[in-house]
């Protein structure tokens, strides 16, 4: 018995270390074909690209898998965004899959088609599939006054199209519960007056219609850049102004405030000064705080992916 | 009644000594996990994993059992010459056929029970608070347990007169074809003459599983009106007693020498 038992505990322990041995093996191996395989094929490959195969093949279980197709649609948005990519090839049927799978995940076409609308390196720059995903949202959903916002916000921030952004606002009115501000949006289009303050009163509605945390940042940081390029437009003004007063630009801030043009050497939004180049342009510090900015900017600049804390 | 009743617990006795419920803490371990990893890796879609992951996995997790179960209710008591006590004690054929169902499902039921308390735990975590529609949940769940009580009476079905293989390889094929049942109809629609005739039979005939399921809905928070939660009771036992009836008149039949 005793040899038995002492049998069956060398067994024991030799299988052990054995198997602690191959878990270990394994790992280092899987590393090593890593390193064979950069960036292996895995990412861009679409196994099924017929959604409608894609529905009938989850046997019911559709609602799961469309969670799990965006959030593949997520990691590759992400990842081609952080390599600042400027191809996304399978983020439009990613999403058209998602959505496929899960017509009422209204998630995938407001984020899908600020993915795919947005310009490089922001996002795809393919204006006509985010439209055509949002319009697809709104059909399944007509009652989802997001989605017209949506699209209504995508007309008139990326495309600066105040037409269809007025009829896409104007629809949007129509959805039951709809948020009173959309039919502000629809007349302030009609009349495509004062954008930096109707871009303000886009990102505030934006701010105050989402329990997102991303989005919230993502208004913050677009009305952060808004008071930049507000404030590097009125600079602007003020320095054209001394110029043709004096014949020359200014050299500092000094200048424009012995002038009596300026109170004080002017700040962005993070209180920092804004810079004053010899040839009378203004510039921001840190141009990187402030990725959606589209004055204040060295010339030749290129933002990079917005960073939310 | 009571012997039916005494089979009946038996069978659940049996599956727990199988360690059926062991599929838990598989179970537990999928849905803490997603709960915690959805939220970092995607967006805006915590709420619906957890509805629809625990949801689906309560509905697979479930169908394998009643599969792997199902099909050796008859063939393992034969094969361990149990069956043969049973039935030489007062106890009918039918009341033995009866009694595994009704055994089967109550472990399916108890097992679902318990994974409901773990979606709901999951919705807790990542929600941190439970709101009205969440009450739709226990409606999906019921949906399910109605998906089993099927399941389970095909397996029976297939068990009273085949091998345990083949009553897998026919109840899962029943399952996936209960799946697409609804292509099924469509294809009906478009075809002509005896094609047609025989494509509508086989829609009717096969088990609708599409319809019963409403994992998608209650994931969006969609109310599921009671007519149908109704229909879709009555079509499940109407259908359960069809295949258990169809397990009685074979297993009645059957030589079991």
């Amino acid at each position: 018995m005793t040899m038995t038992m002492t049998g069956s505990r060398k067994v024991t322990a030799v299988a052990s270390l054995l198997l602690l041995l191959s878990l270990g093996g394994s790992i280092l191996l899987l590393q090593r074909l890593d390193q064979i395989r950069t960036r292996a094929t895995l990412e861009e490959v679409l196994y099924f690209n017929s959604p409608k195969w894609i529905k009938r093949l989850s046997l019911g279980y559709d609602g799961l898998l469309a969670d799990i197709y965006w959030t593949r649609a997520v990691q590759y948005f992400g990842i081609r965004h952080a390599m600042r990519a400027t191809d996304y090839n399978l983020l439009a049927p990613l999403l058209e899959i998602t959505t496929a799978l899960d017509p009422k995940l209204t998630v995938a076409y407001e984020f899908g088609a600020n993915f795919l609308g947005s310009k490089p390196p922001l996002g795809a720059g393919q204006p006509e599939k985010a439209i055509a995903l949002l319009e697809g949202g709104i059909r399944n959903n007509p009652d989802d006054w997001k989605l017209y916002y949506n699209l209504g916000f995508f007309y008139y921030i990326d495309l600066k199209d105040y037409g269809h952004a007025a009829e896409a606002f104007e629809r949007g009115t129509k959805a039951p519960k709809a948020h009173p501000f959309l039919r502000v949006m629809a007349a302030q289009m009609a009349q495509h007056t004062g954008e930096i303050q109707t871009a303000r009163m886009l990102w505030q509605a934006t701010y105050a219609t989402t329990k997102e945390d991303l989005i919230k940042q993502n208004a913050i940081a677009h009305l952060r850049a808004l008071d930049v390029d507000e404030g590097v437009a009125e600079l602007e003004k003020i320095v054209a102004a001394y110029t043709e007063k004096t014949g020359r630009p200014p050299s500092s801030f000094n200048q424009l405030i012995g002038a009596g043009m300026l109170r004080g050497v002017p700040l962005d939004p993070d209180r920092k000064p804004y810079k004053l180049t010899a040839d009378g342009r203004i510039e921001l510090r840190n141009p990187e705080d402030f990725p959606f900015a589209e004055k204040g900017l060295p010339p030749g600049y290129k933002p990079g992916p917005p960073k939310f804390h | 009644m009571n012997r039916v009743t005494n089979i009946a617990a038996n069978t659940f006795r049996e599956a727990v000594r199988d360690r059926v419920l062991y599929n838990l803490i598989a179970f537990a371990l999928l849905l803490s996990g997603a709960a915690i990893l959805v939220g970092q890796i995607s967006i805006a879609i915590e709420r619906l994993v957890v509805v629809n992951l625990g949801l689906t996995a309560v509905s697979l997790f479930g169908v394998v059992i009643a599969i792997f179960i199902g099909i050796g209710l008859v063939s393992k008591e034969m094969e361990k010459r149990t069956l043969y006590t049973v039935l030489s004690r007062p106890v009918r054929r039918w009341e033995f056929i009866v009694g595994k169902f009704f055994g089967l499902t109550g472990t399916l039921v108890v097992n679902t029970f318990c994974m409901a308390i773990g979606v709901f735990a999951a919705l807790f975590y990542v929600a941190h608070k439970f709101q009205s529609s969440d009450g739709w949940i226990l409606v999906a769940l019921f949906f399910i347990v109605l998906q089993f009580l099927i399941l389970c009476s095909l397996a029976l079905l297939f068990s009273s007169f085949s091998s345990p293989l083949l009553s897998a390889v026919f109840t899962f094929s029943l399952f996936v074809i209960g799946s697409f049942a609804e292509d099924l109809r469509g294809f009906a629609g478009m075809s002509h003459g005896l094609m047609r005739w025989l494509a509508t039979a086989a829609a009717y005939l096969v088990p609708n599983f599409s319809r019963l399921n409403v994992i998608a809905q209650v994931a969006h928070e969609q109310p599921i009106p009671a007519r149908l939660i109704a229909y879709s009771t009555a079509y499940a036992l109407t259908y359960s007693a069809m295949a258990i009836c169809g397990a009685v008149l074979i297993f009645e039949r059957r030589n079991l020498k």
